[in-house]
């Protein structure tokens, strides 16, 4: 059944790659695929179920302990849904580009990887996944990119890269420290392989986090993501921030959280640290910059801090059970409305790209006047992303905040000025390019087309549904499940 | 002693024999017939060896003991002719305009034999007459382009290396025959003497190998040979011998496991192998170079199997896996340039994805598995060979191999980046306004071949990771 929904949108790409099919076709079957995908998905959703469900299994090197392995959880379900949807969304949107059939081929496999990703139950396969999301999403920024699309692009893969690297050093020292040698993170949740005593757990968390931290990306190790922002095409701007940060953070709570709770434990005030200086360099520094794409990028690093600190307070092993299920339910809501909102975002900015060729901000203005639709949408995610009530961004951090005051109160005081700063560059983001006076190089910009719309509509809608009824997806997550009873072990 | 245990080897030898006569007798238009006897006669040794690998009953030692017969030999007698099958294909069009190209052919398949010889040594002076056979052969293929000068420089410092590790690797043996009486393995197994001279020996041996294997310090050759040798010869030398040199290296390391500065040095050689060829690879603005340079680096990475030797049981099947599919990437990249007719200037790749779709995506498909970008081939060869490492406690040296890595990706993406990338508003086939020119023929058919195999490795890896010896003999 989930393998279903890895392969369609593989066998599209494939499909893609090899036919020759127009524009129009090409755009279609890659939208199809994922709108398939998530068909499936919801089928998965729809059946039902505690802990892992729909497992599969199909031996690859059984002398090795691989197999092919998928099975979700909440939390992975809920991640590959959203991944799933944006892909629809990010397929579906509008784009006048050379080549369109090699695009298409690799958003549709991209699609099929990065669910994939969520959905296998295998190390290995999880990091074989991890690492095609890189190929994937390289040669969509250096081929259909603009500006130093080239450089961001390598810049990206190499970052990225070594990151992976410490991550495939830490789950093979994982495995062999198993009794028998695995790697189905099943068997690693329920029982840790690692103690939690000595150098060689810490040594092996660090490669994690620095590992997942520069794909989250957690400061200091965000410096790849601006340029691979700015010069990419609106679509795989979207997908970039709105999907594969996710496997950063997913990562985070799926292995360092979940395989060694205890060594986590010990190092999860670090951790919050860190993540509170991203929330405030992500926002101050995205408050300083004049270029549309590059500030929505870099409020990405202060979103995601936000979802590193939840991780973080959940994995303490201090304060109350409550609390620490409020942070990490926080956390993986934050990762859904962030995929949603950014996602959005980026399609905005996208289409202004599109329709101006610039995205500074100073030369901007005005633009309520010609582009309603457009305003009203960039205005909705704005609101959204910097955490306005009744609207996803909200729901999650209040949780992660009030689960991180029963935790570490004056870390969450400390993180609450990030959320001042956001709503500060999100309110000078709007007043610059759509309010006050339309500059003469502005005249005739068009508003957003109907397609544009609907897709845009369709994920705020959304993210307006999560921020006042979040108790389905709150409910589908269950983050009481993911947290590990004590912290005993690992 | 069974004749018929070496009988692949010795399909190989009547081959190139016949070869060799065959080529004397034919005109000059139809030497091509002495690659398809060849290639011939390398399947035929190919499956003689898979038959007598499923016979054989336990390992053991023939020919009075220098030849093991054991899973390490099973496998290098089927990598070893494969690849130079591969090699062999690429051939016949390369040097259709060479007067005379059936020897070719002959000396192909006399390096083979060494190479094989090599691999299944069991003794030391085997292991010399193996490394002289193929290292002589090796300077005549590297040299075949006997009127264009770098071709012929190329040969010089292959020679000029080679003669002296080679020397050096004689006077080893001597030292180590004196101090400890015995060339064979079975008798100095774990029995090496301390003593000065007898370290002093062995330390001289495994500079030969080096030389072999293209690692620090005897790596000099490696870019000089890939950038000047026939396309060819290039591929064939940067993979068969360095296979054979690795089997070699680990029998010798394995025979003593007590002395802890051996497996220290050779993780010294393998850190410093990986970091010289990587960084000198990172701006060359030779294709041929490039992938000469790379093929330096990837040897650092298969030491890091030798020095973890005896440690764990996984050792030996990384080693022999990554080389495997390290030759086969290298052989792919080979092909592409073999069969764009030799093109070697980065910047002549600008724009080819429009040109020659089809090369670039193997170029690509090569590099990225050299990378160890799963599912390729070359990350489970990475995979195996960093879990044997760290299941040795050498972490410190996966670190190095990790970051060795990250480094390789960004030469390898300088080519791949503007090949792929560069917009070319032109008709398919042609760039910069004129023709893209291809080889074709057998070429093409052994490029779509280390394709398919490369491809097919992912999805053949549990067999053949069951099949892959732990032991070794002596």
């Amino acid at each position: 059944m989930l393998t279903s929904a890895v392969l369609i949108p593989l066998a599209a790409a494939l499909l893609l790659a090899l036919a020759p099919l127009g524009r129009e076709a090409a755009r279609w079957t890659a939208t199809g695929a994922a709108l398939l995908s998530l068909l499936v998905l919801v089928a998965v959703w729809a059946g039902g179920g505690e802990g892992f469900r729909a497992e599969a299994e199909i031996p690859w090197v059984p002398s090795l302990g691989i197999a092919w392995r998928v099975g979700v959880d909440g939390m992975s379900l809920a991640l590959s849904l959203m991944a799933a949807a944006l892909f629809v969304a990010a397929g579906a949107w509008p784009m006048k580009l050379e080549s369109p059939r090699a695009y298409y081929a690799w958003m549709a496999f991209l699609a099929g990887v990065s669910i994939g990703l969520f959905v296998t139950l295998d190390l290995i396969v999880f990091y074989v996944f991890f690492d095609l999301s890189l190929v994937g999403m390289y040669f969509l920024i250096g081929r259909w990119g603009h500006g130093e699309a080239q450089h961001a692009a390598l810049k990206f893969f190499v970052y990225t890269l070594a990151g992976s690297l410490l991550i495939l050093i830490g789950l093979i020292t994982l495995a062999l420290h198993m009794p028998e040698l695995s790697f189905d993170m099943r068997a690693m949740i329920d029982s840790p392989p690692l103690a939690a005593t000595g150098t060689l757990p810490g040594l092996v968390l660090l490669a994690f986090v620095i590992g997942f931290g520069i794909k989250t990306p957690l400061f200091p190790f965000h410096t790849w993501l601006p340029p691979a922002h700015v010069d990419a095409p609106g679509p795989a701007s979207a997908i970039l921030a709105g999907v594969l940060l996710k496997m950063g953070t997913y990562g985070l709570i799926r292995i360092p959280l979940q395989m060694m709770p205890g060594t986590f434990a010990r190092w999860a005030l670090p951790l919050a640290v860190l993540a509170v200086i991203s929330i405030l360099w992500g926002s101050i520094v995205a408050f300083a910059q004049e270029n549309l794409k590059r500030r929505i990028a870099y409020t990405s690093v202060n979103h995601m801090g936000y979802a590193v600190l939840g991780i973080a307070v959940a994995g303490s092993a201090l304060g109350t059970e409550t609390a620490r299920d409020l942070a990490l339910t926080g956390a993986i809501v934050e990762m859904v409305a962030h995929g949603l909102i950014t996602g959005a975002l980026f399609l905005i900015a996208g289409a202004i790209w599109e329709r101006a060729g610039d995205y500074h901000l100073p030369r901007f203005g005005g633009l309520a006047g010609p582009a309603p639709r457009l305003t009203a949408a960039a205005t909705l995610a704005a609101f959204a992303s910097l955490g306005l009530p009744g609207l996803a961004g909200f729901v999650a951090e209040l949780q992660i905040f009030v689960g991180t005051f029963g935790v570490y109160p004056w870390l969450a005081a400390i993180g609450l000025l990030g959320l001042l700063v956001t709503a500060a560059l999100f309110l000078r983001m709007l007043r610059q390019a759509f309010f006050g006076e339309l500059p003469e190089a502005r005249k005739g910009f068009a508003d957003l087309t109907r397609a544009e719309t609907a897709i845009l509509g369709a994920l705020l809608a959304l993210v307006v549904l999560i921020g006042i009824w979040p108790a389905w997806l709150l409910a589908l997550i269950d983050a009481a499940s993911l947290l590990p009873a004590g912290a005993a072990g690992g | 002693m069974p004749v018929g245990d070496l009988a692949p080897e010795l399909a190989v030898l009547l081959t190139s024999v016949a070869v060799l006569l065959l080529a004397m007798a034919l005109p000059q238009r139809r030497h091509g017939w002495c690659a398809a006897l060849a290639a011939a006669g390398l399947a035929a040794a190919m499956v003689i060896a898979w038959i007598q690998a499923g016979a054989l009953p336990e390992p053991r030692l023939t020919f009075s003991g220098t030849f093991a017969l054991d899973g390490a030999t099973s496998w290098a007698r089927l990598a070893i002719p494969g690849a130079a099958l591969l090699c062999t294909g690429l051939a016949p069009r390369w040097f259709a305009t060479d007067r005379r190209h059936g020897e070719f052919y002959a000396m192909l398949l006399f390096s083979t034999l060494g190479a094989m010889a090599v691999a299944g040594a069991a003794d030391l002076m085997q292991l010399v007459m193996g490394i002289l056979l193929s290292s002589v052969t090796g300077y005549v293929l590297v040299a075949y382009h006997r009127d264009w000068a770098i071709s012929l420089e190329a040969g010089m410092k292959y020679f000029l290396v080679g003669a002296l590790a080679n020397a050096l690797l004689v006077i080893g043996v001597v030292f180590v025959m004196g101090m400890a009486g015995s060339t064979d393995y079975a008798v100095l197994e774990g029995a090496l003497p301390d003593a000065p001279l007898a370290t002093a020996g062995l330390g001289l041996v495994l500079l030969g190998l080096f030389f072999k294997l293209g690692a620090v310090p005897a790596h000099s050759w490696v870019p000089d040979v890939a950038e000047g040798a026939p396309v060819p010869a290039a591929a064939f030398v940067t993979v068969i011998p360095k296979f054979a040199g690795a089997v070699a290296l680990y029998r010798l390391v394995a025979l003593a496991p007590e002395t802890p500065a051996l497996p220290m040095l050779v993780a010294l050689v393998a850190a410093a192998t990986m970091t010289l060829g990587n960084l000198s690879a990172l701006w060359q603005e030779d294709l041929r170079r490039l992938i000469g340079w790379s093929s330096v680096s990837q040897t650092g990475y298969a030491l890091m199997a030798v020095a973890v030797a005896g440690a764990t049981p996984t050792a030996l099947p990384a080693l022999l896996a990554f080389m495997t599919v390290y030759g086969l990437a290298n052989l792919l990249a080979f092909a592409v340039v073999a069969q764009l007719r030799g093109r070697t200037e980065i910047a002549a790749y600008r724009g080819m994805l429009r040109a020659r779709p089809g090369a670039v995506i193997a170029l690509s498909l090569a590099f990225l598995s050299l990378v160890g970008i799963p599912p390729l081939a070359g990350f489970l060869g990475k995979f195996v060979l960093f879990s044997a490492a760290l299941e040795a406690g050498y972490g410190w040296l996966v670190l190095v191999a990790v970051a060795n890595t990250v480094l390789s990706l960004v030469y390898y993406l300088r080519v791949i980046g503007p090949a792929v990338f560069a917009p070319a508003p032109e008709a398919a086939g042609t760039l910069g306004g004129t023709a893209v020119e291809t080889l074709g023929g057998t070429a093409r058919a052994m490029l779509w071949l280390a394709c398919a195999l490369l491809l097919a490795t992912t999805l053949l890896w549990a067999p053949a990771w069951t099949l892959a010896p732990a032991t070794l003999l002596p």
